[in-house]
């Protein structure tokens, strides 16, 4: 088996590749940059055959991918932070378009005042659209959805951003199995769409459409979203059988008979990990339940883990300001018809790269007869 | 070329949504005619965005791919580099914009398009303001028009943006400018466009009879008094040679003539209309006209 030491923005580089894209487009943004510095080096040194654009904006960059995509071959873009602000009409129409672009996030705090440190402010702006969003933990996972998520996107026909935390996973070190081209192209197929930009079948995309038509087709793309999951479970169990390695929606660590749980996607998780190792060290029933796929939510398989829990703690790396954090939104919304439902704390854990510490969550869970569910919950 | 060796086949069907007398609609037409089937064309957010057809009706018969104002530029190149990479270079990828999508919010996808050489043909049709949205001005409105935005006439010190050279700055494959009423000129800068090879871009003068206030039927004789008068100048720049002007009038008519033929500046007094008289006479005597 192949392995090799990588920081999270290479492995993302390694799983591009890996897809073979034909169209990459990008803008350069911290912490994003050795994502695209890295594709840069293989489209130029032959290693990867694809056009790399080298456009003047992110709101550009999404354009070319839309461009690529609507022509009919695989398209890649990276960006973070205010890049993926700048892109949001255009992930719109590319949702609309139903046109299967993979994008990674690398997460990061969105201004002002400036700040380039990770949270998941930039990503969570982004939910409503109809792409798709999965939360990376580690390089390897990284890596090997990246792959998963051009065989969802193509098959479901929705764009899917791929989100990596900001410095603490792009640009760390870990180690990573080097899956080989072989194995990936059994595992993803050549892209072969329907409908495609082609002067022997002139079609045209995108043309104006009224009230009663627009409607139907915004309702055909939550239709899609709730087939997508037979699709990512489907691509969860060819991955496992082309690669042996094993992928879900959520992620529980230690929750069978935990009393107490953390909910949190991305890279933080592994702290998270470590917490909970010392409060089970100390007797106390704590574990935790990782996101992966954020949109499409599951909810029916959060509800059935967390209904007999006594308290859930969510840990939100983003705000919706004047409401809750975006994730404990949805795991209230999954728990509201149970009848003995948890207690669900709305902790908004860590904005702007503030650091974590495996005590602070220690003593929160320590704390947690204190705890308020009838407030968002900030830290001293 | 001339209209003699024009193609009788139509690449835009009947039943199109154009007001009578577009020249955006009589534009487009003429110009797939040059162009072929080996076309396809990205289009920004614009009159055409309606021109081609509510769902489930569509005007073109080449692919058209509807895009937001901003981008037909960066859309293109991502066509453009995906149909090299599907072996398929020899197919036309033209953006189709207004001068909004053009002058306006499309500038940067644009100039980054021409920086990178990218293999396209941006057409701007310029209506000389936003149109579809009900004449409001925009950069490419000439001083003095009224517009919905400019109700006692665009300021004169807002000149029209030059987009001729701001484009030639880049130094691209082929530059030029246009106007149906004058088609075997208009067919000639098609073709050198189609046979270019690089970022090709010709600005199109496109009369707008609901915002220019003139009757249908003198859409195209007012595009002519914009070129008789110099307010237009028919041009083309090919790369390592000087800007050619392609048409010159034996005499120019004062722009009063093509001023007043228009209601949009019916509120100009004489010291208005002299004023821009002056700085026709300048432009045209930086392009040796004069």
């Amino acid at each position: 088996m192949n392995k090799d030491m990588m920081l999270g923005s290479e492995a993302v580089a390694l799983g591009v590749k890996l897809s073979r894209p034909k169209v990459i487009s990008a803008y350069p943004i911290t912490p994003q940059t050795h994502i695209i510095e890295k594709l840069s080096e293989m489209v130029d040194g032959g290693e990867l055959d694809a056009s790399f654009i080298r456009v003047e904006s992110e709101l550009s960059a999404i354009s070319a991918a839309l461009g690529a995509s609507q022509a009919g071959v695989r398209a890649f873009t990276a960006t973070s932070s205010h890049g993926l602000a700048l892109m949001h009409e255009i992930l719109h129409w590319i949702a609309g378009s139903r046109l299967p672009v993979v994008l990674v996030n690398a997460n990061r705090a969105i201004g002002s005042p400036w700040n380039i440190w990770t949270d998941q402010s930039d990503s969570m702006s982004q939910r409503d659209l109809g792409w798709m969003q999965v939360y990376c933990e580690t390089a390897q996972e990284a890596l090997d959805t990246v792959l998963q998520a051009f065989y969802v996107a193509e098959k479901v026909l929705l764009p899917i951003m791929v989100m990596i935390d900001g410095f603490i996973l792009s640009h760390t070190l870990e180690e990573v199995i080097i899956p080989s081209q072989e194995q990936a192209d059994k595992f993803l197929p050549p892209y072969k769409p329907e409908y495609f930009l082609d002067v022997d079948n002139p079609l045209s995309f995108g043309n104006a459409a009224k009230g009663d038509v627009f409607y139907h087709l915004r309702e055909d793309m939550q239709c899609s979203m709730e087939a997508s999951f037979g699709v990512i479970r489907e691509a969860h169990n060819r991955f496992d059988e082309a690669f042996g390695r094993k992928y879900d929606f959520v992620e529980g660590y230690c929750l069978d008979d935990a009393e107490i749980v953390f909910v949190i996607a991305g890279a933080l998780t592994g702290t998270i990990r470590v917490a909970v190792d010392k409060l089970r060290d100390l007797g106390i029933k704590a574990g935790l339940l990782k996101i992966r796929y954020f949109r499409p939510f599951p909810a029916d398989i959060i509800k059935e883990l967390l209904k007999t829990k006594e308290h859930v703690i969510v840990l939100n790396r983003s705000v919706s300001f004047g409401s809750a954090g975006q994730l404990t939104q949805e795991v209230k919304n999954a728990l509201y018809y149970e009848p003995n439902k948890p207690n669900i704390y709305d902790y908004i854990l860590s904005l702007g790269g503030k650091d974590v510490f495996v005590e602070d969550i220690v003593n929160l869970a320590k704390d947690v007869g204190n705890l308020k569910t009838s407030k968002m919950l900030w830290r001293e | 070329m001339d209209f003699r060796e024009v193609t009788n086949i139509e690449y835009m069907n009947q039943g199109d949504f154009a007001c009578p007398g577009c020249g955006a609609g009589l534009s487009m037409r003429h110009a797939l005619k040059v162009l072929g089937d080996k076309t396809l064309i990205v289009m920004p957010a614009s009159c055409w965005s309606i021109i081609s057809g509510v769902f489930p009706t569509a005007a073109l018969q080449v692919p058209l791919m509807h895009v937001p104002f901003a981008t037909a530029a960066a859309v293109a190149s991502g066509v453009k580099n995906a149909f090299r990479k599907k072996g398929q270079e020899d197919v036309n990828v033209v953006c189709w914009a207004g001068d909004g999508g053009t002058f306006d919010i499309g500038l940067q996808a644009l100039s980054g398009a021409a920086e990178r050489k990218e293999d396209i043909i941006y057409v701007c049709y310029d209506n000389e303001a936003y149109m579809n949205t009900g004449i409001q001005r925009s950069s490419a409105t000439p001083p003095g028009a009224w517009t919905t935005t400019t109700p006692t006439g665009n300021p004169l010190i807002y000149e029209k943006k030059d987009m001729f050279n701001i484009v030639v700055s880049h130094n691209p494959a082929y530059v030029a400018t246009a106007t149906i009423a004058y088609p075997d000129d208009f067919y000639q800068k098609f073709e050198k466009a189609k046979n270019a090879k690089g970022f090709r871009f010709i600005h199109l003068l496109s009369a707008c009879p609901p915002g220019w206030r003139i009757d249908s039927k003198d859409s195209v004789k007012t595009m002519r008094l914009a070129v008789e008068s110099g307010v237009f100048v028919l041009m083309e720049k090919e790369q390592g040679k000087p800007t050619k002007v392609t048409y010159k009038p034996d005499r120019f008519v004062p722009i009063k003539e093509y001023l007043l033929s228009q209601g949009r500046y019916k509120h100009l007094d004489k010291d208005t209309i002299n004023k821009l008289q002056i700085m026709i006479n300048e432009h045209l005597a930086s392009l040796g006209l004069l």
